[in-house]
């Protein structure tokens, strides 16, 4: 049974004064998330991806499609009791200090009281608050929130945690720190599911990844399959200065040195330049995939036209 | 009382007395020893009279500005702020925080009302050196006052549920003082005809009467309050409050958190 099994979730929202104009903030979407991984999904700002964490987080109510958490429905109370969230940017009571805020939600998520308090001081720990306990959250920064927000997503012990951009924010050493604590949790067992749209803590992170972009699942899968599906480029080195004419339209890149010749081509162009340096009697030193990162997955995926579909309210 | 609904209540409770709403019993003090000085100095017999007109007045006035403007940010305030996420994605329904926070604002205008009837209890004290039985009395009022005050809180947080604050704040006071007319408007139902009457005589039954919550000068001459009004007026303020949150739940339910 998958952890997260999202069926065909679609969100369209009534705008203007007389809400008569739609605007879809999520097409509809496919997802499975299984227990035990961590499960990255990346867009750009606006592309959809806080929407789907507040649909299932039962903040906002889809337009149409269902999803499944641990097997329940999403309004299912038992279902919730076995989740952790951060939301974006997260804002606390900050009437309260670090030890009352965390008691609280304790409370809330079914804690057994005998255990609250160590449950309490435990995760203080874990996010290196226990020196700030006591202290009430408006005089928190924004780091230090972040953190408060970490602890509150993972003080009932849930099975699965959402943390909706959980790095926002936080300087290099905080980073650091919430990505160790998220490997922390995996080793722990948990299913993560976070988004972000700072593709190197996905890269770090992530088994899988999705990429959303306004709306649309542009790709979903572990991090090497969707790098290979992209056409990359290879970086060729021969002996000389000579550099062929009819090639040179095709470097994306030339370094001339002493001696030897360095140029990036695309992938597709590297047989006619090998064929090409054979023929001139160039020596041959090198040819060098160059690796194709997230980013340029990405970037393609964002590239990519759009699917066409008209949206009507139905009034 | 469900568990959860009991630690919103609280949470919501001390979050009124940490942003120092509890600080009107300060002004309310002031108020009611002043006054307490001043009548024992210039009325001739009738000091009791006015302490408690003056005393239970302001008691009513204060609690209702505090229930109007912290009842109309219980809601939207948690949406603004988003301090609802982290409590909604927990084992929490969405009727349970609507009744925790009900139930939150409504005791924290119990514990005001019984700090300011010290106050008044000690005034009427200080005029008149000593209390009597028909003082008794005064506990009923007050006891009304808070019913008024169960209304206002559930006509705020009814709003709320919909709303922008200013504009709840703002069908709350009127409903405040429509309803505080409630008798009146009845009365003047039965002098019309026709359409007129049909809406006078809605809109009287409609609004929340007010004015039969409002027994502060038959206490302050000493008149007693039948057992009968004050079991009918339980009654209705427990059945208006409760249509105004089931309406507040219904709205809430269906209401994307953006």
């Amino acid at each position: 049974m998958p952890a997260i099994e999202i069926l065909g979730l679609e969100k369209i929202y009534s705008v203007g004064f007389w809400r008569k104009r739609a605007k879809r903030a999520l097409h509809p979407l496919h997802l499975s998330v299984e227990e035990g991984e961590i499960f990255g999904f990346l867009g750009p700002n606006g592309a959809g991806k806080t929407t789907t964490l507040k649909i299932l987080m039962g903040l906002v109510f889809p337009t149409s499609g269902t999803a499944r958490i641990l097997g329940m429905h999403l309004d299912d109370p038992r279902m919730k009791a076995q989740i952790g969230f951060l939301p974006e940017q997260p804002y606390f009571y900050d009437h309260l200090t670090a030890r009352e805020l965390l008691t609280y939600y304790g409370q809330l998520s079914g804690v057994d009281s005998g255990q609250l308090r160590e449950k309490v001081g435990d995760v203080l720990d874990q996010v290196k608050l226990t020196d700030s306990a006591n202290v009430q959250l408006r005089k928190f920064s924004k780091g230090m929130l972040q953190r408060v927000g970490i602890a509150q997503a993972i003080l009932h012990d849930p099975k699965i945690v959402f943390l909706d951009e959980p790095m926002s924010g936080l300087d290099p050493m905080g980073r650091r720190e919430v990505r160790n604590l998220i490997e922390n949790l995996k080793a722990a067992g948990k299913t993560i599911f976070f988004s972000t749209h700072i593709l190197s803590d996905a890269e770090a992170l992530c088994d899988r990844v999705g990429i959303l972009h306004r709306g649309q699942l542009r790709g979903v899968g572990a991090i090497p399959e969707l790098t290979a599906s992209v056409h990359g480029n290879v970086e060729i080195t021969w002996r000389g200065t000579k550099t062929p004419a009819g090639i040179r339209t095709m470097f994306l890149e030339c370094h001339a040195t002493a001696d030897t010749m360095r140029v990036v081509v695309p992938e597709n162009n590297q047989e006619v330049v090998l064929e090409t340096l054979r023929r001139e009697g160039l020596r041959l030193i090198s040819v060098i995939p160059v690796r194709t990162s997230l980013e340029d997955y990405f970037v393609a995926q964002l590239g990519k036209p759009e699917k066409m579909e008209s949206v009507s309210l139905g009034t | 009382m469900n568990s959860r609904i009991f630690h919103i209540a609280t949470n919501t409770f001390r979050e009124a007395v940490r942003d120092r709403v509890l600080y009107n019993l300060v002004a309310f003090a002031l108020l009611i020893s002043a006054a307490a000085v001043l009548v024992g100095q210039i009325s001739i017999h009738i000091e009791r009279l006015v302490v408690i007109n003056l005393g239970l007045t302001a008691v009513s006035l204060f609690g209702i500005v505090i229930a109007i403007f912290i009842g109309i940010g219980l809601v939207s305030k948690e949406i603004d702020k988003r301090t609802l996420y982290t409590v909604l994605s927990r084992p929490v329904r969405r009727w349970e925080f609507i009744a925790g926070k009900f139930f939150g604002l409504s005791g924290t205008l119990v514990v005001n009302t019984f700090f300011m009837a010290i106050g008044v209890f000690a005034a009427l004290a200080y005029v008149s050196h000593h209390l009597v039985a028909a003082d008794l009395w005064i506990l009923v009022a007050l006891y009304f006052i808070v019913l008024q005050f169960v209304i206002i809180t559930a006509l705020a947080l009814f709003f709320s549920s919909f709303s922008t604050p200013i504009f709840s704040a703002l069908f709350a006071f009127l409903l405040f003082i429509i309803g505080s007319f409630a008798n009146d408007l009845r009365n003047f139902a039965a002098l019309t005809h026709g359409v007129t009457r049909w809406f006078a005589t809605a809109a009287a039954y409609l609004v929340p009467n007010f004015s039969e919550l409002n027994v502060i000068a038959e206490v302050a001459h000493g008149a007693t309050i039948p057992a009968r009004l004050i079991i009918l007026n339980s009654v209705y303020v427990a059945v208006y409050a409760l249509v105004l949150l089931s309406g507040a739940v219904l709205i809430f339910e269906r209401r994307n958190l953006k």
